[in-house]
């Protein structure tokens, strides 16, 4: 792995249970700062568990368990003094349906500074430009603002989720297949979203494309199922090398599309 | 096998017949011997000359005010309960026993609230008999339906919103407060409208709890005693000292009454209506 870039995520020997379901088990990867981070592997491997422990969203689901450590920018952020909603400012989450909230595409953007007591209008609608001109989706909405967000397109409802993301200067932004519910125009036009905004952000996503993954990320880590269903990550490296000479036979397996 | 579904078949549309003949009947009975009371004299004048003439205004006045006051007390009650069954204690041991607690409530029989209300109210809290006490005894027996729809409610906000909401930094009370409440208001409102509806026309609660016979002035104070639709009607039709001659007062009563819930249930059915609607 290339040892220049500085790392923004570090996880150790981090072990998810729901319940007594171990689900995932023992993850150690570092991930670099402005970098497209891929997680990739079957179905049910606990890609979008691991996803939800860098913000802390698994502990919205009851029965939980988190054991081991993430730290970001060197803080664990499962340390008992860590404010949840500082980290989950800071750590921004596109989720995999479109999830608009059913107000205007200006309220929408506008809800994490709202939120905060932002109040200053000007303020307010400076940030709401800039976030839905870094999302790729200003020229298209810029004349209906004040319109019901779910009026969108699937495609530029999640750009818009993006944009509500952006919003409020996170650092890092994960995404659980954000492009599963969307066609491939789509889809292309998130991915370069994604190569724009990775000059910023740190950028974890989860997909099952494995294209995706070849055509936009810049690592890639590879989780599968042990015998107990406990996903395990089985390889990490430049997606590069990944995608052309894997380590692991079960890597190769999969991208060669011998698993499901 | 057929014959079989062809019984069945007419026994359940016999009930329904039934039920939509009854009511037909009680609506028609009471609008064709009441509508010719209703007067604006009927609406705006108290009674006269022994109740058996003049209007029934003092009773309407008690029986809004009732219950408005009802609703200051019901809604944010069974607001906030349901918020905390479904929103925070989602699951938990305790909330199992509250909801356990509020379906009982909804079977108590009313006269059981009258003399709760009674006691708890009127006498041990000492607020006397009046607008309040009856107010708020009325309100137990309503809280129910608005925990209920409430939390049908907050059931029906996708939890998707809220997920968006805490990735953001929200706070719990945050999308509480501006991403579920504003969802669920509509089912909240038709709570409140059904629980109006369902309070106006109960009596038995009121009986120990404020409700007057007659009374020669309108209630000036929550603590004031107050005139009632239902219990008008009751009296009139059991008590009165010639109740021939006031069958004309009792239909009008009950037809101003019966209008009055039933247009609250309508209003509720309507925003329903429209709410399921703009869902799909
Ligand atoms: N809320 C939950 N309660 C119990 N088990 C869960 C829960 N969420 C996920 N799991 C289990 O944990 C394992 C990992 O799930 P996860 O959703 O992380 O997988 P995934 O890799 O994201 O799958 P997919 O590609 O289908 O989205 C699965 O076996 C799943 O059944
Ligand atoms: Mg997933």
């Amino acid at each position: 792995m290339n040892n220049k870039l500085k790392i923004k995520i570090s996880v150790r020997n981090l072990n998810i249970y729901y319940g007594k379901f171990l689900a995932i088990k023992n993850i150690t990867l570092d991930i670099p700062e402005r970098s497209i981070t891929a997680v990739i592997g079957p179905s049910g491997c606990g890609k979008s568990t691991f996803l939800r422990a860098l913000n802390r969203m698994n502990e919205l689901l009851p029965d939980v368990k988190t054991e081991g450590e993430v730290s970001i920018d060197g803080r664990n952020i499962y340390s008992p003094d860590v404010d949840l909603v500082k980290l989950r400012r800071n750590v921004g989450m596109v989720f995999q349906r479109p999830n608009p909230f059913p107000k205007s595409i200006f309220e929408n953007v506008a809800f994490g500074l709202r939120i905060q007591g932002i109040r200053d209008r000007e303020r307010i609608e400076e940030t709401v430009e800039l976030s839905l001109r870094r999302a790729a989706l200003w020229d298209e909405v810029k004349d209906k603002l004040y319109k019901s967000a779910l009026e969108l397109s699937g495609g530029q409802q999640q750009r818009l989720c993006i944009a509500r993301a952006l919003a409020v200067q996170p650092q890092v932004i994960l995404m659980d297949e954000p492009a599963s519910a969307l066609d491939p125009i789509a889809t292309l036009r998130i991915e370069d979203l994604m190569r724009e905004l990775k000059e910023e952000y740190t950028i974890v996503i989860v997909t099952h494309n494995m294209q995706q993954a070849a055509r936009v990320s810049d690592f890639t880590a590879f989780f599968l199922t042990d015998e107990d269903r406990a996903g395990m990550l089985i390889e990490y490296g430049n997606t590069s090398d990944i995608f052309t000479m894997p380590k692991d036979p079960r890597t190769e397996g999969y991208i060669t599309g011998r698993y499901g | 096998m057929r014959f079989k579904e062809k019984i069945y078949l007419s026994l359940t549309a016999l009930a329904t017949l039934i039920i939509i003949g009854l009511l037909s009947y009680i609506i028609f009975d009471i609008l064709k011997n009441g509508i010719g009371v209703i007067t604006w004299e009927f609406l705006s004048q108290p009674p006269r000359e022994g109740m058996t003439k003049g209007g029934i205004f003092p009773a309407i006045y008690g029986t809004l005010v009732r219950t408005l006051l009802m609703l200051v007390f019901v809604v944010p009650i069974g607001v906030f309960t349901a918020i905390y069954l479904n929103e925070y204690g989602r699951g938990s041991n305790f909330s199992k026993w509250i909801r356990l607690a509020i379906n009982n409530l909804a079977s108590v029989p009313s006269i059981v609230f009258g003399l709760f209300g009674m006691g708890f109210f009127v006498l041990f809290l000492r607020l006397g008999a009046g607008l309040l006490s009856a107010a708020l005894t009325i309100g137990i027996l309503t809280l129910p339906i608005v925990v209920v729809s409430t939390e049908e409610a907050l059931r029906a906000v996708p939890n998707s919103y809220r997920e968006a909401g805490f990735a953001l930094g929200a706070t719990k009370w945050q999308v509480i407060r501006s991403i579920v409440l504003p969802q669920a208001l509509p089912g909240i409102l038709t709570g409140a409208i059904l629980s109006v509806g369902r309070g106006m026309g109960e009596v038995a609660p009121l009986l120990f709890t404020g409700v007057a016979y007659y009374l020669p002035y309108l209630p000036s104070s929550i603590f004031d005693q107050f005139m009632d639709l239902g219990y008008h009607i009751y009296i009139m039709t059991t008590q009165s000292f010639n109740i021939e001659l006031t069958r004309p007062i009792q239909y009008g009563t009950a037809l101003v009454l019966l209008m009055l819930t039933l247009s609250f249930n309508i209003i509720a059915i309507f925003i329903r209506y429209r709410m399921r609607r703009k869902r799909s």
